[in-house]
């Protein structure tokens, strides 16, 4: 379903990768690995259409991502390195918000349980530590079940044990019902076992 | 598409709210620099009823200029703008809704408080009308075509300055046929010709501008 | 990326572009040097006296074809831009960017020559008439997009950036124009007005327009220098 073809990244005057090339199919894990400054994110970028490679395509579908534009965007989560909270606004409003602005309002139970879910206490976000804050930003998992296409940056990142174990239920759960997810990562994970790497250092 | 758009706008208005020092900076920095010109040139009568309409003007388009920091830089640092572009929405509506957001925050206060300046400088009562009208026309002109300058300077050191100085040259026409508008009616001819080139420059950037700030934002944001 | 197959590209590439430019700016500057003696002969010997204004008027040889140059190279840049934004090329960008500061340049000789005429004619250094204001804000956008290239450390950001706000002044200058225009005649303050210049008589176009080839020639002698520099350093 998400075809990336020959890929070139260059940041700043340096390339930082070239010829990645692959193909994820609808239950398959893909994770991409290589030290700091590897551009792993940049990777994930171009595959949400936020990045223009330098060289190459991603295809979602065979068509080309650029110009499905919108049509590729409402049908991928992608959850970067930044939470994507407003500090002033509650977990919920952030969650009910983000809901709306892809074309998905979730109702009012939805919200309230999967927030619950993840231990996500209902003050503005300014005032969570960052543990917090990354659970409430994988709350917009439990309201994407649907969508095919997760990308998720580092998503294990200030994690305890037990959410990185919820987390990672969430992401198989995914996987099984059809969904495709492509994630970075620096610590190891239990559900590396079943993904394909795309080692960026090896580009 | 529209929905999108409502919530948007009701975001960026709830936020604002929030944080009320938005609003209050905006205004406020109005006031001081409108009440800085008659120290300057002292307050001879008939000086101040005649500069009234341009230092009002240049005074709503500094201010206008200050606040545009603002209209991507939050969503920026915390990454939601990623978010905005990967919506549902064409990334031009949202810059739209972002852009009339900001103008009801940083511009409208300004026009509303534009007569009690204008009190200040004995501006004469019919000239009200056409102030609060040109600046009414004026000021969302002024958000959409900043929020070019916003977009380009993303991120950026030596951002305010920077925008300001991308920004005032393409000022230049409206604050001439904002402040001309009540020249002209100070002089007792019609302000008709001047607000409805205004008229036409709001729907012309209202069209056109928020597609121009969708390019800007995907080059700023790779 | 589609592979460039076209023959057109293939100047597009900066390897192959260096030679050319090289060659080009050569015959450039010898032509600039041409024009210039041409028209200084012109602007010196051929043009009469005027009535009015006796020889300080000459200086109008400079001040005008530095005025055509500049508006003419910042479309030049918006033309750069555009094509670089649309085939992704990054040769175009290299023009603007190189086009840019002699663009600022002729602005400034536009204005200094403008004020330096004023002075002897009409005793003030400045004059807000229509020409010279709108000058004055076209060397605003040229100093924007400078600095703002000039902030932006990631190339392909400042090109692209760079090319938008360029695409976007070029828009604007007809509105700019007008709108100071109306603004010159709605505040009738200095009786005087470049546009009311001596009229032109037909050996004084052709001492401008020498002038404007030579300024011509020297601007692509110049932009295609840089251009060549820069992309020696890239190597």
């Amino acid at each position: 379903m998400l075809e990336a073809g020959e890929l070139e990244c260059e940041r700043g005057g340096r390339t930082l990768f070239r010829g990645v090339s692959f193909t994820l199919a609808g239950g398959e894990l893909l994770r991409i690995a290589g030290p700091n400054g590897s551009g792993k994110t940049s990777l994930l970028r171009i595959l949400c259409g936020l990045l223009t490679p330098s060289r190459g395509e991603v295809r979602w579908r065979g068509a080309s991502v650029r110009r499905l534009a919108e049509e590729y965007s409402r049908q991928l989560v992608y959850i970067g390195h930044a939470s994507a909270l407003k500090d002033d606004l509650t977990p919920y409003e952030n969650l009910d918000i983000a809901g709306r602005l892809v074309g998905v309002p979730a109702s009012t139970e939805a919200l309230g349980s999967a927030l619950a879910a993840l231990a996500v206490p209902d003050l503005p976000v300014r005032k969570l530590s960052q543990g917090q804050r990354r659970r409430a930003a994988l709350a917009r998992l439990l309201m994407s079940q649907r969508l095919p296409l997760w990308l998720l940056d580092e998503p294990f990142a200030a994690l305890d044990t037990a959410a990185a174990a919820y987390a990672e239920g969430l992401i198989a759960r995914h996987l099984e019902t059809g969904g495709s997810v492509v994630y970075t990562t620096h610590q190891a994970a239990a559900i590396d076992s079943r993904a394909r790497v795309i080692d960026l250092a090896a580009h | 598409m529209l929905d999108i758009a409502r919530t948007l706008v009701w975001r960026d208005l709830l936020l604002a709210l929030r944080r009320r020092s938005d609003i209050a900076t905006a205004l406020l920095f109005f006031i001081i620099v409108a009440s800085l010109f008659p120290l300057g040139v002292g307050a001879e009568p008939n000086l101040l009823r005649a500069i009234a309409p341009g230092v009002i003007w240049v005074a709503a388009l500094l201010s206008s200029m200050l606040s545009l920091g603002r209209l991507f830089a939050g969503d920026y640092a915390d990454g939601t703008l990623e978010q905005l572009m990967l919506g549902a929405a064409p990334l031009g509506v949202v810059v739209a809704a972002k852009s009339f957001a900001h103008w009801v925050v940083s511009g409208l206060p300004l026009v509303l408080i534009a007569p009690v300046i204008a009190l200040q400088y004995d501006v004469a009562a019919p000239l009200y009308g056409v102030l609060a009208l040109s600046l009414l026309l004026g000021t969302p002109v002024l958000s959409i075509i900043g929020a070019i300058g916003a977009a380009l300077t993303l991120g950026l050191r030596g951002g305010g300055v920077l925008l300001s100085l991308l920004v005032l040259p393409l000022y230049v026409p409206v604050l001439i046929l904002g402040a001309g508008a009540v020249d002209m009616a100070a002089a007792g001819l019609s302000p008709a010709g001047q607000l409805e080139l205004l008229a036409a420059m709001l729907i012309m950037a209202a069209a056109f501008a928020p597609w121009a700030v969708a390019a800007a934002l995907r080059i700023s944001a790779e | 990326m589609t592979t460039h197959s076209i023959k057109w590209f293939w100047f597009a590439s900066p390897h192959t572009f260096y030679p050319l430019a090289g060659a080009i700016a050569r015959i450039c500057a010898a032509l600039a040097l041409v024009f210039g003696i041409a028209g200084a002969y012109v602007a010196f010997f051929v043009a009469p006296t005027d009535a009015q204004q006796g020889e300080v008027y000459r200086i109008i040889f400079i001040h005008v074809p530095a005025a055509w140059m500049s508006m003419f190279i910042y479309v030049v840049i918006a033309f750069w831009s555009a094509l670089g934004l649309a085939m992704q090329t990054r040769l175009s960008a290299m023009m603007a960017r190189a086009l840019a500061p002699t663009g600022a340049l002729f602005t400034f000789i536009a204005l200094w020559t403008g004020s330096l005429w004023g002075k002897p004619t009409w005793g003030t250094w400045w004059v807000w008439d229509a020409r010279l204001t709108s000058e004055l804000i076209l060397l605003f956008l040229y100093f924007g997009f400078m600095a703002l290239q000039a902030a932006i450390d990631d190339r392909r950001r400042a090109d692209r950036a760079g090319a938008l706000l360029a695409i976007v002044g070029v828009v604007n200058i007809p509105i700019i124009y007008y709108s100071v225009q109306w603004w010159n005649t709605l505040h009738q303050g200095a009786s005087v007005s470049f546009t009311r210049a001596p009229s032109m008589a037909a050996t004084m176009l052709t001492g401008m327009l020498l002038v404007a080839l030579a300024f011509w020639m020297y601007s692509i002698a110049v932009a295609l220098t840089r251009v060549r520099c820069e992309i020696a350093e890239a190597q």
